[in-house]
Formats: C-alpha cells, structure tokens, sequence
C-alpha cells in the first residue's frame, strides 16, 4: 500500500457490495414478488436481471429483495420500486429484457417507465 | 454481486452453541436452491445479544433470527431465502412488527447503546481485510502518516480524553507521550489480550469481531512513539481469536499495511502474537512482558515504569484491547467527536460483559456517565424470574459491587472509584436476592489466591488467610474480632502487595463489607445466611401444615436423611442432611423450605 488513493479504490470496490448490510432509510427497494404464482410466470430470471443490472451500473443506493404473493396473480413477475419520500411504483408483467430500462430510467433517471406499471392497465 | 447477505455470529458464544454447524447447513442448502449466486453468507464476530445466540442476520431486511438450530435452516432458505417471506417464530420478538421487521437498533437492548470500539462486531466479515477497509479501515494510519508528525498524533489522542479501558483508566495520550519523548534506539507497542476477570470478554469479542482494527491502533502507536515492533499477548484460550488475529497480521502484511515503508512514508511497523499460558497474573503491565521475554510470568516493581523500560528493558507502550480499539476512530473523526460523548472526565464509552442474574447476558457499548439502572433494566432486560436486583459485581477480582441503593449511579471511572468500587476492564455481575454476598466474595477470593504468583508475601499469604476467616464466617465459626481482623489484613494486602494483583485483590471483600456489612453479621452473630446459600447455616424443614405425606422427598433424599409414613407428615434428619436441596426441587406442595 503507497498512497491513499490506492486504499480508497479498495474501499470504493468493497463498498459497494456491502450496501445490503446498511440499515440505511435512503436506499431504494426494488422488491420482487417470489410466491408460487410469481416463479411460475418468470420472476426468477427478472431478480436475476436486476442484480446484474444493478451491479452493472454500480448503483450503491439500491437493494434487491424478493417478497411473497402480492394478490394480483395474472399480472406476475410483479417488481415494486420504493424510492424513499415517494410513492410505490408497481411494475407489471416484468421480464429480463424490461428490466434494463426501467434500471436506466427509473433507478438511475428517476422516471418510472409509466407503460410497465400497474397504472397502465387501469386506464 | 449478492442480492442477499446472511450474516451469522462466529464469536465465541455462538460457536459453541454451534453456529459453525448452521454456517456449513446454509452453505449446501443455498447451493442445493441454486441460490449460490444471488445470497452470500458472512461468519461475522459478536453482535452481542449473546442470550439469543446463535444469531443471524438477513439482509437486506434486516431480519435478525435469534436462537437459530441446524435444523430450522432448510426453512429459513426455503422460505425467506428463495421465496422472500420471513421465519416469524424465529425473528427476535422485539423486533417484529406488523408486516415487516424494526431496526434493531429501535430494540430495548441497542436503543441506548453507541458502539465504538465495537462498530463493526458483527458488521463485517473479520477475515476479509477489503470489508475492513470498506469501513474506512487503515484511513486513519493513512491520515497519521501522510499529514500528522507523532507529536500532532499524540496531542489528539490527548485532547480526546481517553483512558486506558484494562480498568487503570491512565491517560492513554499521556501513556504514549511518555514514551516518545525517550530517545532509545529500539522501542515496542504492547497490546494486553490476557483478559482474565471471570465473567469478562470485551476484549474478546473485538479481537474475534475487528482483528484489523487493532493492528491499525498499535501502527499508529508505533508511529506516534517512534517504536517499530508490536507485541500482542492474547491468552491461549481465546482459539478464534488467535486465528484471526493471526490472519489479519497476514493480510496486513500483504497490502504492505504492516512491514516496511508503509503507505511509502519510511515508516517501518511489524506485529507478533504471543499466547498466554492463562496465568491471570499475567495481565498485570509488568508480569505481561516478562512472559513476552521468554520468562515465568512474574511482576516487577515500578518505577522503572514500562515507558522507561519495559519490553526487553527498552521503552515500551502498553495500552488494553479496548482502548486501542477506540483510536482509528478518534484519530479519523477527531478528538472532538470522543470527547463530546461521556463524562467530563471519563470520555467516550466502555464496553461491559453483562453476565449474572440477568435477561439479556451480552456484550454492550455504553457512553461514560449511563446509570447502572439504565444498563441493568433497560438494555439488560432486567432481571430474571421477578427477581429484586441486590447488587452489580464490577472489574473482577479486583472490583467491588455497586448495591441496588447506588443503581442511579453514572458510570464513569472517578464516580465508581468515589463510591469505593472501580471500573475495572468491563465484567458487569448482576446479583439477585438469592445471592449471598459473603459467598461472593469468597468466590473472588478464591480466585485470587489460586491465582497470586507467590512473588510477594503479602499477597501469597495474606489472601489465603483471608480465604480461612471467610471460611469461617460461611461456616458459621466466626465471630465479631475475626471480622475486624479480616478488614485490617485487606487494608495490609492492599497497601503492601507488590503489583496490582496484590492490591486489588481484597477489593472485593472490601467492598462487600462496605456495603453489606448486616450480611456478614448474620454469619457471624445470628449464624443465619439470609440469602439461604451458606450450607452450613442453613436447615432444611417440613412444614407439617402442607406435607401430604407422598413420601416423594424421601424417595429422592440421596442421604436418607427423610422419614416418614404414607399420608403423614415427613421429618428430616438434620444430622443426617448433607443439604442437596434435592427434597426441596421434588416436593411439588411446597412444603420445604430453607432456614
């Protein structure tokens, strides 16, 4: 070790992996629906998505969890974005190739992809 | 990158409530799920809630399981891990609410607690150095390096207003101060890991929990004295922490964190571990080099003081675990930021092992200045069974105890000391009504003199003397002179012993006597031990009233010491009673009692 930008590095690198552990009310959920009805319908391959999707981009802010059945059955994989200070954001019939965007606008642009969420549909 | 991290408690508690057995579970049934790509686990060091151990953490909630076996973890995998729904009836009930689970930090037992010295037991990972450093670790021996002189580093550690945590409670800023100023050519950094009050493992726990940060501290000592070799004493029987201390050494030294030239500033630094045989003579300054040096481990009188000649006759800094622990922190947050938290003497915090009569036994971190009630009622959860608190037993061996009249009390070094009891490394003993005070006494006693190295008279012969008049008093022998006798040897031991063994080591009866004198006057004058534990005072009796005659005590006498006739009331033998008290936990009318 020579300098302490070398031992920043290490601390920025290591950091980012450890964001999970901080109780921390700042971060951003993204929560997954995993029950049964959830699996079934693809929900594996779309939380897989968002961890590599997440880490990609080294977003230190954000969790990815999974959570049980949300009720809406017919519209799994069902993602919910909680942001702190703002409301939830369902998003609906989630799949692997949707997942980039709605990282790229929503996670890092803050700009819920609208036509994904639960609020399209209702209309 | 993980989704999910499971932390589990690999201190000491938790490993031998066989948290190595559940690690190695979760590994094959997170492999099993397919999971091993997505959920990482993490062997970490003590939380310290170690009542509720095994302990494991979840996160990214945040779950804390409490009281984990092998066999609940396919469930936690299956359930939490995969399909994201909690194990309720493992969660810590404090924490549980509605649908989702409270920090622990809004629980009774870390609410009032700040953790310094401890802040990252059970936070990171103690064999991975990268998670050390993610916590700002090796930043402050950065900070010494590249922009304070030795000088500018001691004054903060001064202005900060820390003392020495082994329960000296010595200025550490000076402690270092003396020792720079001397001008030898070859000077050491001593770290004491030879904790040995019974009941006490503060130093433990940060050693298993933050190895790194200790090798940090004693590097920066290393800086500020001018010395280039550390030396830490840890006792044998501390297996986990020797090893990762040892590993910690070994990472340091490969990022060139120990070694030479470190952080390029021509600063040379290396460490070594020594193990203690479990002498507890040992953890007293001067006995603990000795041992360093390769000889028996006996104390040396001072002055010469060790920043004099210590180690090797060569200056020497000798600091605690704990209080080594608190300087990364202060040194990258600034004196300022130690000193605004604790008393107006006795800065920061201290680390207590909370043990005895009480719910939660653990590890805690308090500022200097909370009362013992605040630590006793509401971090400890009180005491068990309804119990009425008597008494907290402080420092050891060496301490005294604080009665339940003094329980408002600030902690803090020259409060305990004003009221005739001392700090003392951390052990905190709780004691209930149902001890007696006169025993424990006896008990630390005991200890001492098992463990006095014989170097100095009075402290070899003085405490086994005074061992024989406690036995008197507890055998109901004594009388009123043999306690005045047994004051005025303590008084003797205590200003003529040789090193701190010795002079602390009637502390105990010292403080009992002080404080629980009508006790030990029962013994003495009434024969009576109120608290019904000093077998020879006490009978075991028959309330005819309430015996049915079951015949169930007789049957488990092991003395046939019980007659009696089916349907009549029993009678015990007294001259045939060896006071098991077996009768006693057999009778289901209660009708047996102590007097």
């Amino acid at each position: 070790m020579k300098s302490l930008e070398e031992l920043m590095a290490i601390r920025d690198k290591t950091r980012v992996k450890m964001t999970v552990r901080e109780d921390n009310s700042e971060v951003t959920r993204v929560v997954v629906g995993m029950a049964t009805c959830g699996i079934a319908a693809g929900a594996r391959p779309v939380l897989n998505a968002f961890v590599d999707e997440v880490e990609k981009r080294k977003l230190s802010n954000v969790t990815i969890s999974q959570t049980g059945c949300i009720g809406m059955c017919q519209y799994e994989p069902i993602v919910e974005v909680m942001e702190p200070g703002k409301d939830k954001v369902t998003y609906i019939k989630m799949t692997a190739d949707k997942v980039a965007r709605v990282v790229a606008d929503h996670l890092v642009n803050g700009n819920p992809v609208m036509e994904y969420t639960v609020a399209s549909i209702e209309k | 990158m993980y989704r999910s991290h499971v932390l589990v408690c690999g201190g000491t508690g938790c490993t031998s409530s066989n948290s190595a057995a559940i690690i190695e579970k979760l590994e094959s049934e997170i492999a099993a799920k397919g999971l091993a790509e997505e959920v990482k686990v993490i062997k970490t060091g003590c939380f310290g809630l170690c009542a509720l151990g095994p302990i494991m953490i979840v996160y990214p909630e945040g779950c804390f399981y409490s009281q984990v076996k092998v066999d609940d973890v396919p469930e936690i995998v299956e359930e939490h891990l995969l399909k994201g729904r909690m194990v309720k009836r493992l969660l810590y009930d404090e924490t549980v609410k509605e649908d989702t689970v409270k920090s622990l930090n809004e629980t009774k037992f870390y609410a009032k607690q700040k953790r310094v010295a401890l802040r990252n037991c059970g936070v990171i990972d103690p064999e991975n150095i990268d998670e050390y450093i993610a916590f700002d670790g090796y930043q402050a021996l950065a900070k010494c390096l590249k922009e304070y002189t030795p000088e500018q580093v001691i004054q903060i550690v001064k202005d900060s207003g820390l003392r020495g945590r082994g329960g000296g409670g010595f200025p550490t800023g000076l402690k270092w101060e003396f020792t720079s100023k001397n001008s030898a050519p070859q000077k050491y950094v001593v770290c004491n890991a030879d904790e040995g009050d019974p009941g006490a493992f503060m130093d433990r726990s940060v050693l298993e929990g933050d190895p790194h940060c200790i090798v940090e501290a004693m590097t920066i000592c290393g800086y500020a004295t001018g010395a280039t070799e550390g030396y830490i004493y840890v006792r044998a029987e501390y297996p986990i922490a020797v090893k990762r201390l040892k590993i910690a050494i070994k990472e340091a030294r490969e990022y060139g964190l120990l070694g030479k030239n470190i952080f390029d500033s021509g600063f040379d630094f290396d460490l070594h571990i020594r193990l203690g045989a479990g002498a507890f003579v040992c953890g007293e300054e001067t006995a603990l080099m000795t041992s360093i040096e390769g000889n028996r481990g006996e104390p040396r009188p001072r002055p010469p003081y060790p920043a004099v000649k210590g180690l090797f006759a060569s200056p020497t800094t000798e600091n605690n675990v704990e209080t080594f622990a608190n300087i990364p922190q202060i040194i990258l947050k600034g004196a300022e930021y130690f000193a605004s938290m604790g008393t107006e003497k006795s800065k920061g915090t201290k680390v207590f092992a909370l043990g005895g009569k009480i719910n939660n036994t653990g590890l805690v971190e308090i500022p200097m200045g909370t009362t013992l009630r605040e630590i006793i009622e509401e971090i400890g959860g009180g005491i068990p069974n309804g119990k009425k608190f008597k008494a907290a037993q402080t420092g050891g061996p060496s301490g005294g105890c604080i009665p339940a009249s003094l329980m408002d009390t600030e902690i803090d070094y020259d409060n305990l000391t004003a009221i005739g009891c001392m700090m003392g490394s951390g052990g905190l003993i709780v004691m209930d009504e149902d001890n007696c005070m006169v025993d424990i006494a006896k008990f630390f006693l005991d200890f001492t003199v098992d463990e006095s190295c014989g170097k100095c008279a009075p402290c070899r012969i003085g405490t086994k003397r005074m061992r024989e008049i406690l036995e008197k008093i507890t055998d109901g022998k004594a009388t009123l002179e043999d306690l005045d006798k047994l004051e005025k040897l303590a008084h003797y031991i205590k200003d003529n012993s040789l090193c701190g063994l010795g002079q602390t080591a009637p502390n105990p009866v010292l403080a009992t006597l002080k404080f629980f004198r009508d006790e030990y006057e029962a013994h003495v004058v009434d024969k009576k031990c109120p608290a019904g534990v000093c077998k020879a005072l006490l009978n075991y009796v028959i309330d005819p009233e309430k015996c049915i005659g079951c015949t169930l005590c007789a049957r488990n006498c092991p003395a046939g010491a019980i007659t009696g006739t089916v349907k009549n009331p029993h009678v015990i033998d007294t001259a045939k009673c060896i006071k098991c008290g077996a009768c006693m936990s057999a009778c289901k009318k209660q009708a047996i009692s102590k007097q």
